[in-house]
């Protein structure tokens, strides 16, 4: 017999990054009792990683600057497939929720006049974006981190959710089990809400760290949620290609906010080459207006470095490709040069990027004031995810609630830089919220013990099979597979092989073996990870399938156009009674006057 | 290839040993990577924390040759390979399993230093108004990455075990910024004193050296923070007869 121990709280949230912690923050205000669950210890969640800043429309550094302005800039990023109304939200209540945080004690770099400084960053028409040198990410969390302490917020460090429980259609609570002793642990819960982040550990190349396993979107989905635009996965230009050992680590757009511009093997600037007709009249013509623009010129336009993520991706994707490639296999980024422009720029670069400068010396043995760094795409977020109502952050399954990047709509078919961070602290705060209200409607839930024994009985067969398979050899092949098959540019015979490759890796992630006990075992962890991961590249493989154009982050070298067809609707999958993956369309609703306007005067 | 020994901690709470490893080396490869290697080929269930792989998170502090480090920022080309690299859980905190440490203590002790007070906003649309200059020191100690290798080496947890007296650098940093928080109204001078035992720090620096985050802890935050402390409790005539009559 399995020994429980039993947790109770009105909301529990899974997820301890900026969208948990902001909706542990909100609920526990509200007054409902709150627990927070995270797999790794509080504050070291992927939201650490985030450099350049939050998108906030403050208009601190150009007056131009509203929520109009950012709501069109995100819908014409996610290429108009975006939830408009979780577009609008965020680019409104974006503001408040970065002055807030002020007022919790984080310390943005400032302007000259003594308000929170804004940054240039890529499809953001202004500078727009609150930041802290780079390292933004750590700023958030560790206010969040440090204003929710005296909360009450009851925390579970090291402990990994295996199920939601359900009692008829509704979540309430889940089982999980805490790292250091394995033991299995029942959370009851009146509500829950996920924050477990992305997926980017579905790909060989990958900013992710081993957290991002898709375990919300997982969760999610076994409970009968549905998931949503999950063939969009950005790929961030910019990752570090070299040395291998940290092939992926980001290498921040601020880089290229702050004047850096990309080369190829010839030492052509080629991002000039090829500029989409619907940002044509926004970029810069020459290098000149592009260097100015990064300075803060308000007559200039951006530079072409500046472009949507998938954009700048695909461009280095085919330099590359064409042959004209740095000598492992990325392009250069080049900040040194702005040597010929500032006096002091060494100093100036140490100052605006010291995470960068720092991480390259340390890890790549290289100084980017003097030497250009060596970048290429890396697996960086999933524009797809659980679907939700824009306004509260539901998901489809009553009391299941989803915030931050394992939750879908904001973003479209691609997301901004910057859209991110505000993204966790908006939907955070208002999946904690609206989650506190299901709490106080309803009563705690009954949960059947049948479920339980059930999820155990398959979490601890990995220990028995003496013989079975290294989970860490199945997740490599997996990651191998993925990043060849539905990489950054897919066609209809790779995705199909995908398809196929899953089928065999799902046998055999049955077959595990894992040895040792249960007390801290990252090979178990592994091993269960597994059917996380399986889900979501499944939920990617057959999405990027049906979608027979291309749009953001999502290229068919098959279809390579944009089909208006393809704009009416998002994919959804959801799990059928028999347990099969179903694809479905769900039309768009169409967009009220009021946002109509808008975007016709921002153009 | 060449190949390396690592020499890890294995075993739990109670007992543990040594154990070698042997591990193919390539170009780049920083101490994290080995340990990753390691449990792929051969020790599946060897503990270790990590998240970012960067230097961003401090999830995978360890002592690398009896040194306090992050292993993610070690690169193996900056320790000799000729000998078995030993790879260690943090001492000053008590043992969990392998390279983990049960570093919970410190999670309880930011608990106790009294929270962020923001002054009245000094706008009427709720808003503050700083000045870079004035927020530089603070930024500073706000890069802290939470890796606790400073607590690790302070000798005064770690040899002394004072972890109910004294709240190590870390905390001393975390208080500092925000008693120098331009926004800040609350005291802490007197917990500093009497709760936090600053007076236990005696300036050896380690904590500085270590710093993977190259904060200057020691100098940026621990004396002006002693110095508040003598400021506002202890009698500065009374110091100066005392320090006359010493010679």
């Amino acid at each position: 017999m399995t020994d429980y121990t039993t947790y109770e709280h009105d909301v529990l949230v899974i997820g301890a990054g900026g969208a948990g912690l902001r909706a542990a923050i909100e609920a526990s205000a509200a007054g409902v009792s709150v627990g927070l669950v995270c797999k790794s210890l509080l504050g070291k969640a992927h939201t650490v990683m985030a450099e350049g800043g939050m998108a906030a429309a403050m208009g601190h550094n150009d007056d131009r600057d509203n929520w109009k302005v950012h709501f069109s800039d995100t819908m014409r990023g996610g290429q108009y497939i975006n939830n408009w109304r979780m577009a609008e939200l965020h680019a409104k209540e974006a503001p408040d929720r970065v002055r807030e945080l002020e007022g919790w004690g984080a310390v943005f770099d400032r302007t000259k006049d003594g308000r929170i400084n804004q940054r240039n960053f890529g499809g953001h028409r202004y500078p727009r974006l609150a930041h802290v040198g780079d390292r933004t990410g750590l700023e958030l969390i560790r206010t969040l981190q440090d204003h929710g302490i005296h909360q009450g917020i009851e925390v579970y460090m090291e402990v990994t959710v295996l199920s939601l429980l359900k009692d008829g259609d509704r979540v309430v609570g889940c089982l999980a089990y805490e790292r250091e002793h394995g033991r299995f642990r029942i959370f009851k819960a009146k509500a829950v809400v996920l924050a477990t982040g992305g997926i980017g550990r579905a790909y060989k190349i990958t900013s992710n760290s081993w957290e991002g396993t898709g375990d919300g979107h997982a969760l999610a989905y076994d409970a009968g949620a549905e998931l949503i635009d999950m063939e969009f996965i950005q790929f961030h230009p910019t990752g570090m290609v070299w040395p291998p050992s940290v092939r992926g680590i980001l290498v921040t757009e601020g880089v290229r906010g702050e004047g850096g511009v990309l080369k190829n093997s010839e030492g052509r600037r080629f991002m000039f080459d090829d500029i989409p007709d619907n940002y044509k009249d926004q970029t810069a013509s020459d290098p000149e207006e592009g260097w100015r623009y990064t300075q803060g010129d308000k007559s200039a336009n951006r530079p072409p470095e500046l472009l949507t993520r998938d954009h700048v991706a695909r461009c280095i994707n085919r330099e590359v490709k064409a042959g004209r490639g740095s000598p492992h296999g990325g392009v250069f980024l080049d900040i040194a040069w702005i040597k010929e422009k500032l006096p002091d720029a060494a100093e100036h670069i140490k100052k605006k990027l010291p995470s960068m400068y720092h991480q390259f010396k340390q890890l790549a043995n290289l100084d980017i004031t003097t030497t250009p760094m060596e970048v290429g795409p890396t697996t960086h977020y999933v524009m797809g995810g659980i679907r939700v109502n824009a306004d509260t952050q539901e998901s489809t399954v009553p009391g299941l609630f989803a915030a931050g990047e394992c939750a879908a709509g904001i973003n479209g078919a691609n997301r901004l830089g910057g859209n991110s961070l505000s993204d966790l602290i908006v939907f955070g705060k208002r999946a904690g919220e609206y989650a506190a209200i299901f709490a106080k409607e309803n009563g705690h839930g009954t949960i059947n013990k049948k479920d339980l024994d059930r999820v155990t009985k398959t979490a601890l067969e990995p220990f028995g099979r003496e013989g079975g398979e290294n989970p860490y050899t199945i997740q490599q092949d997996l990651q191998e597979m993925m990043q060849a098959n539905v990489g950054i540019v897919r066609t209809h015979d790779e995705i199909i092989e995908a398809l196929n490759g899953l089928d065999i890796l799902r046998n055999r992630s049955a077959r595990t073996f894992v040895p040792g006990n249960i007390d801290f075992n990252p090979g178990w962890h592994t091993a269960l990870d597994l059917h996380n991961l399986l889900i979501v590249s499944e939920a990617i493989a057959r999405a990027a399938l049906e979608r027979q154009e291309s749009r953001g982050g999502h290229f068919r070298d098959d279809f390579p156009a944009k089909d208006p067809e393809f704009a009416k609707f998002n994919y959804s999958v959801k799990k059928d009674t028999d347990g099969a993956m179903i694809i479905n369309k769900i039309p768009i609703q169409e967009m009220p006057d009021y946002l109509k306007q808008v975007i016709e005067e921002m153009g | 290839m060449q190949k390396a020994t690592f020499s890890i901690r294995r075993g739990g709470r109670e007992t543990a040993e040594m154990v070698d490893y042997q591990t193919e080396v390539t170009e780049g490869m920083v101490v994290l990577d080995a340990v990753h290697q390691i449990q792929a080929e051969s020790a599946p269930d060897l503990a270790c924390r990590w998240n970012c792989k960067a230097g961003k998170c401090g999830s995978c502090s360890a002592e690398i040759n009896g040194m306090p480090k992050l292993m993610c920022m070690t690169r193996l080309d900056t320790i000799p390979l000729d000998q078995p690299v030993t790879i260690e859980p943090m001492r000053a905190f008590p043992p969990v399993k392998d390279l983990i440490a049960d570093v919970s203590w410190n999670y309880e002790v930011k608990k106790r230093i009294k929270k962020f007070t923001p002054r009245k906003p000094d706008a009427e649309d709720g808003t503050w108004r700083m000045l870079q200059e004035d927020i530089d020191r603070v930024q500073e100690f706000r890069k802290c990455i939470e890796c606790f290798l400073c607590q690790d080496v302070c000798h005064v947890l770690r040899d002394h075990e004072k972890h109910q007296e004294f709240i190590g650098p870390r905390f001393l940093v975390y208080t500092a910024a925000l008693e120098m928080h331009p926004l800040d109204t609350e005291d802490r001078t007197e917990d500093l004193k009497d709760l936090f035992g600053i007076g236990y720090c005696n300036i050896t620096k380690c904590c500085t050296k270590v710093c993977p985050e190259n904060i200057t802890i020691t100098d940026n935050a621990i004396i002006p923070l002693k110095e508040r402390v003598v400021d506002e409790h202890y009698d500065p005539v009374m110091k100066l007869v005392k320090l006359f009559r010493k010679k």
